[in-house]
């Protein structure tokens, strides 16, 4: 059970660089991008082939980053100056970038195992501190001996790396820059009228979502010590699911707290996953189910809940009203009850 | 300040739904000129209003700004130099923003956008300053989201965020035409002291006659795509609704009298 939750929590949070990359173009640019489910891959792709190929894992980590953005860049040019539709365009670089994958590894799958990998650097770097030991003592103390984690050096380093993203995120989308980038969602013919060039603002903020989107992908990959061409099948519902399931639990009042929602809604996406798989009759082909059922969850809930607030509210509201015109009446009973006697 | 030379636009050229929108249109603002436009539906009065933010680009014509021939400039760039405030007072703002961070949006028009933080210290200070010309209290609601405002007080908002950085046009397209009467009044005379205050080279279109006649120091009649009425300084100060109607009657009767004898 502790290993199943530590596993998630540790996949939520580099997963959950991508669902910023998704929450960038969905909610902030309002521009539903399926190129995701194509720049993942590439993200993948493109830091196993250069790994394989000897190239520092840190390097080739930034190179996925940077070949995501190239992917939503094309995206962006596809819609803006190809004026053709948001959805489509996506759609059509995500077909693309099936090819462009396949022909960057070469073949179907890349395994990485014994090769050093940015995380085996860090495990090693980690050893080294101790910290594993020690944390892993205060587990054996509060009786969690028995299902000890390998290293805790990937999920503390992550959630740095995780956090940093956020903040950089929320200092963006605070320039002038950012501010332009959400009013081009908000209100486009708005900040057109106010000199920003929208077209080039949406395929900047395609660029940044994909560059997230695919620096998670190389993560990925790294963590699982593998690549494979369909690994990015799903990848938009997923992170659409973490965006709506944290925007429904921990709100979106202000940018800097939807961040953070957004990074919460990937980890609790996991833990749900990976709760239902324990159940006896459901198998790992039936997630993609999962997701779909948590999405239409997290969508329609939130809006039952509202409705059955709202009755609730109104009854009370009739039962207020019942009871001043009953207290009304009674008194003005006793008063022709007086005026009778007199 | 604003050069209009010989403007035409046709919509759906060589089509049955072909039609003329503007037709030979030639209109000189100078510097400080407040010129208010009327004239009926499909009159070519938004089109005017297109082709100078560049919206639209005439088929034929040139549009100068300051001198500068901005004829096919495309519509972000030309917003440098153009304030515009819409009909739909959603249109002017946006919803899902702070008013502060409108505001810094607005105040980057005439700017280079950077990586620089939009609102600061300083510049929130400033914003709440302008906003206090308004008498709205929206000063003390600096960080609200403007979908949280009414109709009147994005208006309004839209107005000072289209006018605080001092365009050399503002564009006003029927502005007050989605609003109730005393919201409209309430609008009219923000937009007059503000034009006032910053000296502002205006075009105002409105259906509003007596608001026509009211606001500005010039006055234009436009009818299927041409100017047919231009009033200047000294004919406006004597102008009313009666007075313009007949106008319209003198200009356009021959035509009427023509077209009543073809469908009779």
């Amino acid at each position: 059970m502790f290993t199943a939750i530590f596993g998630s929590f540790e996949a939520g949070i580099i997963y959950a660089i991508m669902a910023l990359g998704v929450y960038l173009s969905f909610r902030i640019l309002d521009f539903p991008d399926l190129t995701v489910d194509g720049s993942f891959v590439t993200g993948g792709a493109v830091a196993s082939v250069m790994i394989m190929g000897g190239v520092n894992p840190y390097l080739a980590t930034m190179s996925a980053l940077f070949a995501g953005f190239l992917a939503g860049c094309m995206t962006g040019l596809l819609h803006t100056f190809g004026k053709i539709n948001n959805l489509l365009s996506g759609i059509l670089m995500m077909i693309a970038l099936y090819s462009i994958n396949l022909r960057i590894m070469g073949r179907p799958n890349i395994s990485m195992l014994n090769t050093e990998t940015a995380f085996s650097k860090i495990q090693d770097l980690f050893e080294k501190t101790g910290i594993d030991a020690s944390l892993n003592k205060l587990l054996t103390m509060i009786g969690l001996g028995d299902s000890l984690p390998e290293t805790w050096g990937i999920l503390i380093i992550m959630i740095l790396v995780t956090f940093v993203i956020k903040f950089l995120t929320d200092w963006f989308l605070q320039t002038e820059v950012g501010l332009a980038i959400r009013a081009t969602g908000d209100n486009n013919r708005m900040i057109r009228s106010f000199s920003a060039n929208t077209n080039l603002l949406t395929v900047l903020g395609l660029g940044i979502s994909n560059a997230l989107v695919a620096f998670s992908g190389a993560l990925i990959a790294q963590q699982g010590g593998f690549s494979d061409v369909g690994m990015g099948i799903g990848m938009i519902v997923i992170g659409l699911a973490s965006v709506i399931i944290g925007e429904a639990l921990f709100g979106t009042k202000t940018i800097v707290r939807t961040t953070f929602a957004v990074i919460g809604g990937s980890i609790i996406y996991r833990i749900v996953v990976s709760l239902a798989l324990r159940i006896e009759f459901l198998d790992p082909g039936d997630m993609k189910l999962i997701t779909a059922l948590i999405v239409i969850i997290a969508l329609t809930m939130p809006k039952i809940l509202e409705q059955s607030k709202e009755k609730k509210r109104k009854a009370r509201k009739k039962a207020e009203m019942l009871n001043i015109i009953k207290a009304a009446e009674r008194s003005g009973e006793n008063h022709a009850a007086i005026k009778s006697d007199s | 300040m604003l050069q209009l030379n010989q403007i035409h636009k046709i919509f759906n050229e060589g089509s049955p739904d072909e039609k003329i929108a503007i037709d030979q249109i030639n209109l000189s603002l100078e510097a400080g000129d407040f010129v208010t436009v009327i004239g009926s539906n499909g009159a070519g009065k938004s089109t005017l209003m297109n082709i100078i933010s560049g919206g639209l680009f005439p088929d034929v014509g040139e549009v100068s700004i300051d001198g500068k021939d901005v004829t096919n400039m495309t519509e972000y760039k030309r917003s440098k130099m153009i304030g515009r405030v819409f009909q739909d007072p959603m249109a002017g703002t946006a919803p899902s923003m702070t008013i502060e961070e409108n505001l810094a949006m607005a105040y980057s028009r005439n700017k280079t956008r950077t990586l620089r933080r939009g609102v600061t210290n300083k510049r929130r200070s400033y914003f709440r300053e302008v906003l206090e010309t308004l008498h709205l209290g929206l000063e003390n609601r600096l960080s609200a989201k403007v979908g949280l405002l009414s109709g009147g007080e994005r208006q309004a908002l839209s107005l000072l965020m289209a006018t605080f950085t001092e365009p050399s046009i503002l564009l006003l397209d029927e502005h007050t035409a989605a609003l109730d009467p005393s919201r409209a009044e309430l609008i009219t005379n923000i937009t007059r002291e503000i034009v006032d205050r910053y000296k502002l080279t205006t075009l105002m279109v409105t259906h509003n006659m007596q608001q026509a006649i009211d606001l500005g120091n010039r006055l234009i009649m436009m009818d299927k795509g041409q100017i047919i009425l231009q009033v200047n300084e000294e004919q406006k100060k004597l102008l009313t609704i009666e007075g313009l109607l007949e106008e319209f009657k003198r200009i356009r009767g021959a035509q009427m009298d023509s077209d009543r004898a073809v469908l009779s």
